[in-house]
């Protein structure tokens, strides 16, 4: 009997999972031997759809599988037993990896949070337990007392995942120190970074590990009811959550009197709204009790008054997926990976310019270099690294100079960017800086809740400077001023969306410097990417000579004759980008570094 | 399913506090929107202030107050698209459609948002039209997705108009 096992996250099914899964289901009779079923993401976004057929020890994963290939697959690996090695991405035999096109991407990884993502069918709970899911919680309610599961979580070192990486142990005995009518543990899952998705794909792959360090928590802590905070555009995450609860509620896992324990404890899902500040806790907690998600001053901090004004324990989903297997194997055993101060592994999202897209599990420390070319195969279509974006509109980037930098809680900080909670974004040499700075705060501007005046009023001044600069409007002085203001916001506003929002520009300024100079001074886009100071140019292998391009121009800049390709005049172009848009054959192109001053 | 039903969420309304955003949520997905009644019912079973339940509505991008097109077109414009050019694609877009980011076209066929991330970013630059993510694409594979799902629903639209025009029965409602 053979496993078909179809990665069904969101990015897998974005990629077309569902076709593919369709057209193995129509091709397996329904007396078959072999097994059809789901999983979740094993990470490699950029070989979706994968398919894995599991033969005892032995799994082979293919990628790329469209449905043609799903055929070709089954007909002569499924049935025929013939393994296709052209489409193997990767060979694990008796857990070790043994093959495939894309080992490299696996090999460096040390997987403890993923652990089971890819592996099982995320909607069985049978196949969580068959991996050894709520031992954890088995041993920590029965043979464990609470101070002591602190205290393990203590030796393990984990530092919170959310960004700011706060020590888990330390925050559950805060927690445990306060008593209340009730006492919650909240989960945030508002994963809200753009360029992020590793909650999300643990909540898609393996709800039910974050099911049990909630369940872990509450027992240390002594909670009385869960909240798991997901945003409202993960659908698919809150869905399997919602399978994962009732089956943990089935087995007895949540509920009153755990396993005749005589404690109890039950989680329930808030869905988000929308809104990137309710990431925030005490937003959260705002949110949670249906007010506007607005930030609240600490202290009082959650542990002795959070929501509803009840003690409260906080963490991030990773936090939370981390918990089990640091009860099962001991604080000591996780401490063995990653550095002194920041033990343990971290999961990345890598996106952007990077030639293996996908998510990634790493020891802390290893380095941004190891990271993204060791793992991620370096930079799309063989082009320059120039930076790396970390930490989302709360970061920075940190330049290709700096690429040795071990990535952890003590030295991504000095580079300016923050470790945030996992997003990193690669920038080739046709990124501006100028506009990615511009892009953060455009993001942070719309999501400042308004509370604060420096946040509200600071962003916006200082994006309608770096709108002006990047239009070739920008005036000596700047410079200055957007620091300025940069520093003010940092310091006058409440929460951690205003007081990290100026950090992209300001880690911008820092390393390049010539970008805002070449902006400002010269009236040119070096990287050729800023449409006023660039030219447009039609390559005339793609133009069809349709004349759409010009009967769009309002300047009347490109001409031709039908059916040859047209020309625009540089001169007269005014960059408005319409003709980019209105071409059906994606046949004009911005071209940079304009040298000379207009 | 019974449980994210507006009128049965209502009903059973016990006064839990922290239920007026669950309502919220699950009047819009009844409705499309928030309509102005469904305000009034909120307010009367929960005993909140008309005015606080506004300010909710408006502090949260996900609610609506206005009915939505027939398809939803949602752009990615987080880190990862915006590095692959998705600045491009909304202009594209909003030449295409007529209308600006959270407006609904004349004929009520798309209404057009940006998002700050799905999640999808290796297939940058991506868009969500109702459920189905589209990536990697380029303004000339916009404009034909657009067109083509705006032929569909125009001609979905006018067989539906046929059949009930053909139908003798009194229309309900």
């Amino acid at each position: 009997m053979r496993k078909i096992l179809v990665g069904m996250s969101t990015c897998g099914m974005s990629a077309g999972a569902k076709d593919t899964y369709a057209r193995l289901e129509s091709l397996l009779p329904a007396d078959s031997p072999h097994e059809l079923t789901i999983t979740g993401c094993i990470g490699m976004c950029f070989r979706e759809p994968l398919v894995e057929i599991r033969e005892g020890s032995t799994r082979t994963i293919y990628g790329d599988v469209d449905p043609a290939r799903a055929e070709e697959i089954f007909e002569k690996h499924i049935q025929g037993g013939q393994e296709i090695p052209e489409y193997i991405i990767y060979k694990i035999e008796d857990d070790q990896p043994t093959g495939g096109q894309e080992l490299n991407f696996l090999a460096g990884q040390q997987r403890i949070v993923l652990r089971n993502c890819g592996l099982i069918n995320p909607e069985s709970i049978d196949d969580y337990e068959a991996r050894g899911g709520y031992q954890a919680t088995r041993k920590a309610i029965a043979e464990m007392e609470p101070t002591q599961i602190i205290e393990e979580m203590k030796t393990s070192g984990l530092r919170g995942r959310g960004g700011a990486g706060f020590p888990t142990g330390l925050k559950w005995s805060f927690a445990a120190g306060y008593d209340g009518e009730a006492k919650y543990v909240v989960c945030n899952a508002d994963e809200g970074d753009p360029g992020a998705f590793m909650d999300r794909s643990v909540l898609e792959g393996d709800p039910h590990a974050v099911l049990e360090g909630m369940i872990i928590c509450a027992r240390a802590i002594g909670g009385t009811h869960g909240y798991i905070y997901c945003r409202a555009e993960y659908p698919l995450a809150i869905h399997r959550l919602e399978l994962a609860i009732e089956a943990a509620r089935e087995r007895g896992y949540l509920g009153p009197d755990i396993m005749g324990s005589g404690f109890s404890f039950d989680i329930s899902i808030k869905q988000g709204a929308g809104a990137f500040v309710c990431g925030e806790e005490t937003a959260l907690f705002a949110s949670i009790e249906g007010e506007r998600g607005m930030p609240r001053i600490r202290p009082p901090f959650p542990a002795e008054s959070g929501v509803f004004g009840q003690p409260t324990n906080n963490n991030n989903v990773e936090t939370y997926a981390n918990v089990p297997w640091i009860i099962n194997n001991g604080g000591q055993a996780y401490r063995a990976f990653g550095t002194e101060k920041s033990p343990g592994t971290k999961v990345f999202a890598l996106a952007g310019k990077i030639a293996k897209g996908g998510l990634a599990e790493v020891p802390m420390g290893m380095t941004i270099e190891e990271i993204l070319f060791g793992i991620g195969g370096g930079i799309k279509d063989g082009r320059e690294f120039k930076a790396v974006q970390m930490g989302g509109p709360s970061g920075g980037c940190i330049p290709a100079a700096l690429k040795q930098t071990p990535v952890d809680f003590e030295n991504i900080p000095k580079t300016g960017a923050i470790m945030g909670s996992g997003g990193m974004v690669v920038m080739d040499d046709t990124t501006c800086m100028v506009d990615m700075a511009r892009f953060f705060l455009t993001f942070t501007q719309d999501e400042s809740c308004g509370k604060c005046t420096f946040c509200r009023i600071g962003t916006l001044r200082m994006l309608e400077i770096l709108e002006r600069i990047t239009r070739g409007e920008g005036q000596p002085g700047d410079v200055e001023a957007l620091t300025e203001l940069g520093g003010r916001i940092k310091e006058a506003s409440l929460c951690g969306l205003g007081q990290t929002a100026p950090n992209p520009v300001l880690s911008t300024i820092r390393y390049y410097m010539d970008e805002f100079k070449a902006h400002i001074e010269d009236h040119s886009c070096p990287a050729g990417n800023c449409p006023a100071l660039v030219d447009f140019v039609i390559d005339p292998e793609k133009c069809n000579g349709c004349s759409a391009c010009a009967k769009n121009c309002p300047v009347e800049a490109i001409s031709g004759t039908l059916k040859h390709p047209f020309v625009i005049d540089t001169e007269a172009c005014v960059q408005c980008g319409k003709c980019i848009t209105s071409c059906s054959f994606d046949a004009i192109f911005k071209t940079g570094k304009k040298v000379a001053a207009r | 399913m019974v449980s994210t039903d507006f009128s049965y969420r209502l009903w059973r309304h016990d006064g839990t506090p922290g239920e007026l955003i669950p309502l919220l949520q699950s009047a819009q997905e009844h409705f499309g929107y928030i309509p102005r009644r469904a305000i009034r019912y909120i307010s009367e079973v929960t005993k909140t202030p008309e005015s606080k339940i506004y300010g909710v509505i408006t502090f949260y991008s996900q609610f609506r107050l206005q009915p939505m097109g027939k398809n939803v077109i949602r752009l990615c414009t987080g880190t990862a698209c915006h590095v692959a050019n998705s600045g491009m694609l909304l202009d594209t877009l909003q030449d295409e459609l007529g209308v600006e980011v959270g407006g609904t076209t004349e004929d009520g066929v798309f209404t057009l948002f940006s998002v700050a991330c799905i999640g999808c970013c290796s297939l940058a630059p991506v868009m969500m039209v109702n459920d189905d993510t589209q990536g990697k694409l380029t303004p000339a594979a916009t404009r034909k997705i657009v067109r083509k799902i705006r032929r569909q629903t125009l001609a979905s639209e006018r067989q539906a108009q046929a059949t009930s025009d053909a139908e003798t029965a009194p229309a309900a409602d």
